[in-house]
C-alpha cells in the first residue's frame, strides 16, 4: 500500500502542467530522433541534456526519460518503413517489420510495434515499481560467465532456428564478431585488426556502419535488381477501421512475443552493461524458439515485431533500475542520465529512494505517463509514416540512400565509415544473392563488445578453465540450452535420416 | 550462380586467412595471469570462418545449397546495369561530399536519381533535390548540432548565410 501511495504521488508530480508539456515534447522529439537512421536515444538525451538545466531536476529527468521512451518507439519506424534500423535496439524489428511493409502490411507492423512497446513499457513499469530493490540485488549475481552464457544463447537461437544454410549462418556470426573486435584491444590497449593498415579502423567498426550498409544499401540495390524496377509503390493503406483490425491481429498473433519481450527484455535490461539491444535480440530469438511455426519468422510475422519492440521498451525501463538503485548504468543512455543526475546534485544509489523520494517516485510516475503519451503520439503519426511508404519507389529509393549516407556519417562523423558502409553495402548485395544470412552478422557486431570482455574475464577468473560456463549455477543451465540449440540442426538431421531409413525398411 | 558460389567461398576463405594472420599481431594464446591474449578472440573466430568456408565448398560439391544447383548467372544485363547506375551514383555521391559538401552532393544525387533513373518531372525533381538537403541541414546542424562536411572553401559564403539563420 505504501508503494501505491508513493506511486500516486509520483504520478501527480509528472502530471503537473510543466511536466506534461515536457513529456509531450520529449516523446515527440524522441520519436523522430529514434526514427532517423544513425541517431538513437543516446544522441537525443546527450544533445538535449544541457537544455534541462533550465528546469528543476525533477522535470529535467522526466524530460530526458520521455525522450528515451519516444526514441524506443521511434526506432521501429525506420526499421519497418525503410528497412534501416534506426538504432541498435531496433535491429531485430527489421527482420519481420520490413517484410510486412513490403507485403503492403506496414500498418499491421507499425500498430503491433506501438502496442507491444506500450505493453512492454507498462509491464516493466509495474515490475520496476514493485521489485526495484530486490531485482537490483539479483542483477548483481550476474557476473561475466553468466552474461557470456546469455550472449552464447542469443547466437545459438540464430544457429539452431535459422533454417538457413548453417555454415553460412555461423560464418556470418563470426564475421560480425571479428568486425566488432576491430580497433583496440580493451585489456592491453594495443591496436588490433587495423585492416590493410588503414587508420580509419583505429576507432573500430560502428555497428550502424554495417547495419546501414547491409539494410540501407545492399538490400535496396538487391530490391531494385530483384524486382526489375517494376515496383512503384507498396500498397500501404491506413484507416481507423484498419488500425482496429491491425491491433486485433497484431495482439492475436503477437501476444506471445509481447509477453516474452516484456519480461525477458526487462530482465536483460537490468543487467549492468547489457541494455536494450541484447534484450530485444534475445527476445526475438526466444519468441522464434517457442513459436508454433518458427519458419514464418523473418518473412513477416507480427510476433517478430512484437517481441523486440516490447523488449526494447521494457529493457529501457529495466536499465534505469541499476542506475537508480546501485548507480550502475545499464546502457549508454542511462550512463548519460546518470551524469545528468550527478550534475543536478543527486547521488544515485540505494539511499536515493529514501533521501529523494519525490525525485525517484516522480520519475517512476513519469514512466507511466510517458508510456501512454508515447503510444498516443506514435499512433497519431502512423498515417504520416504510411504516407511515406506510398511514395513512388523511385522517390523512396534515393531518399533511403541519402538517409543511409547521412546516417552513416552522423554515427561516427568520419568519411572513412561512409566509404566502409558502401563497401559493406556492395558486399551484402552479392552475399544476399548467394543466400548468406546477414542478420546474424549485424546481431554479432552489436553483441561482440559484450561477449568478448565477458569471455576473457571469465577465463581469467577460472585460470583458463572453460568449464566455468558449465559449473556455475546460473551460467551452467543457460550454456547447456545454448549448446543444445547449436546442435539442434544436427539432431534434426539425424532424426530425419533415422525416420527415412525406418520408412524405407518398412 | 554455381560458379559465383565457389568463387565467393574462395574469397571468403582468403579473407578468413587474412584475419587470422592479422590477429597474430597480438598474442593468440593464453597468458598466465592475464587471460586470453588480445588476438585470441578474433583469431579463433576467423579460424571458425575458415572451417565454414570449407563446409560451404563441400556443400557446393554435393550440390545441396540452392546457389550450387542453379545454372543462372549471378548478374544478367539488367543486374549489371542496375549495379553500375545505382552503385556508380552512390560512389559519385560519396566522392562529391568532400568537394561540394554533404548537402550539395545530396542535392546532385537526388537530381540524378529522380530525373535520370526515376524519370520524374523537372518540377518534382527540383523541389525534392532542394527541399530534402535544406531540411536535413536545419535538422542536423540546427537541432542535432551535428556538423556535416562542408566541402571546399567556395561553399563557405553559402553556409555562412544558412548558419546566420540558425544562430
Amino acid at each position: 500500500m505504501e508503494i501505491l501511495g508513493l506511486l500516486s504521488d509520483g504520478v501527480m508530480v509528472s502530471l503537473m502542467p510543466i511536466n506534461v508539456m515536457l513529456i509531450l515534447i520529449g516523446v515527440t522529439l524522441g520519436l523522430f530522433i529514434g526514427a532517423m537512421p544513425g541517431l538513437g536515444s543516446v544522441n537525443g538525451v546527450a544533445i538535449l541534456l544541457p537544455i534541462t538545466f533550465l528546469v528543476p531536476p525533477n522535470s529535467a529527468i522526466i524530460f530526458l526519460a520521455a525522450i528515451y521512451y519516444g526514441a524506443m518507439y521511434g526506432g521501429a519506424i525506420s526499421s519497418i518503413t525503410l528497412g534501416i534500423p534506426g538504432a541498435s535496439t531496433a535491429v531485430a524489428t527489421t527482420f519481420d517489420g520490413r517484410p510486412l511493409a513490403l507485403s503492403g502490411r506496414a500498418s499491421l507492423a507499425l500498430v503491433t510495434a506501438a502496442l507491444a512497446s506500450f505493453i512492454g513499457g507498462t509491464i516493466s513499469n509495474v515490475l520496476f515499481t514493485v521489485f526495484a530493490p530486490l531485482l537490483a540485488t539479483v542483477a548483481l549475481i550476474f557476473g561475466p560467465p553468466e552474461i557470456f552464457a546469455l550472449m552464447l544463447l542469443a547466437f545459438a537461437t540464430f544457429v539452431g532456428l535459422g533454417g538457413d544454410d548453417i555454415p553460412k549462418t555461423i560464418f556470418s556470426i563470426c564475421l560480425g564478431l571479428v568486425f566488432a573486435a576491430v580497433g583496440f584491444d580493451e585489456i592491453s590497449g594495443a591496436p588490433r585488426l587495423i585492416l590493410f593498415d588503414i587508420n580509419g579502423f583505429l576507432h573500430g567498426i560502428n555497428f550502424l556502419v554495417l547495419a546501414i550498409g547491409v539494410y540501407g544499401i545492399g538490400e535496396m540495390i538487391w530490391t531494385i535488381e530483384n524486382t526489375r524496377g517494376e515496383i512503384t509503390t507498396t500498397e500501404a493503406k491506413m484507416s481507423l477501421k484498419g488500425i482496429v483490425r491491425d491491433s486485433k491481429e497484431g495482439m492475436r498473433r503477437g501476444w506471445k512475443g509481447t509477453m516474452i519481450g516484456s519480461f525477458l527484455g526487462f530482465f536483460v535490461g537490468i543487467l549492468p552493461a547489457a541494455g536494450a539491444t541484447p534484450g530485444s535480440l534475445m527476445s526475438y530469438g526466444v519468441a522464434k524458439l517457442v513459436a508454433k511455426n518458427p519458419k514464418e519468422f523473418g518473412k513477416g510475422h507480427p510476433g517478430g515485431v512484437a517481441a523486440p519492440e516490447a523488449a526494447n521498451n521494457s529493457a529501457s525501463t529495466g536499465s534505469m533500475l541499476p542506475m537508480l538503485t546501485l548507480g550502475i548504468p545499464g546502457s549508454p543512455t542511462t550512463a548519460i542520465l546518470l551524469g545528468g543526475m550527478v550534475i543536478w546534485g543527486l547521488t544515485p544509489g540505494p539511499r536515493l529512494f529514501t533521501e529523494q523520494p519525490d525525485f525517484v517516485w516522480g520519475l517512476i510516475g513519469s514512466f507511466y505517463i510517458s508510456n501512454v503519451f508515447a503510444l498516443l503520439v506514435n499512433l497519431a503519426f502512423i498515417p504520416l509514416f504510411i504516407w511515406m511508404l506510398r511514395m513512388p519507389f523511385t522517390v523512396l529509393a534515393p531518399l533511403i540512400f541519402v538517409l543511409s549516407v547521412v546516417g552513416g556519417y552522423a554515427a561516427t562523423q568520419d568519411m572513412h565509415d561512409v566509404w566502409l558502409m558502401l563497401v559493406f553495402g556492395f558486399g551484402a548485395f552479392f552475399l544476399r544473392k548467394l543466400d548468406y544470412p546477414l542478420a546474424p552478422a549485424v546481431l554479432a557486431i552489436v553483441l561482440g563488445p559484450i561477449a568478448e570482455p565477458t569471455l576473457r574475464q571469465s577465463l581469467l577468473l577460472s585460470s583458463g578453465d572453460a568449464s566455468i560456463f558449465l559449473t556455475r549455477p546460473i551460467a551452467g543451465p543457460i550454456t547447456v540450452i545454448a549448446i543444445i540449440l547449436i546442435l539442434l540442426p544436427v539432431i534434426k538431421a539425424v532424426v530425419t535420416r533415422m525416420r527415412g531409413s525406418r520408412e524405407n525398411a518398412a | 550462380m554455381r560458379l559465383a558460389e565457389i568463387l565467393t567461398a574462395g574469397i571468403l576463405a582468403l579473407l578468413s586467412i587474412y584475419l587470422m594472420w592479422k590477429s597474430t599481431e597480438l598474442n593468440v594464446g593464453y597468458i598466465r595471469g592475464e587471460g586470453p591474449g588480445g588476438g585470441a578472440w578474433p583469431f579463433w573466430l576467423a579460424g571458425i570462418m575458415l572451417i565454414c568456408t570449407g563446409f560451404i565448398a563441400f556443400n557446393w560439391w554435393r550440390r545441396t545449397s540452392p546457389p550450387s544447383q542453379s545454372d543462372d548467372v549471378l548478374l544478367d544485363g539488367y543486374g549489371k546495369r542496375t549495379l553500375v547506375l545505382v552503385g556508380g551514383g552512390l560512389i559519385a555521391f560519396i566522392g562529391l561530399v568532400n568537394i561540394i559538401s554533404m548537402y550539395g552532393a545530396m542535392a546532385v544525387f537526388l537530381f540524378y536519381y529522380l530525373r535520370f533513373l526515376g524519370r520524374h518531372s523537372w518540377n518534382l525533381t527540383l523541389i525534392l533535390s532542394l527541399a530534402i538537403p535544406t531540411t536535413f541541414f536545419f535538422f542536423f546542424e540546427g537541432l542535432m548540432r551535428i556538423t556535416m562536411p562542408k566541402g571546399l572553401g567556395f561553399t563557405e559564403p553559402f553556409y555562412n548565410f544558412l548558419y546566420s539563420i540558425i544562430y
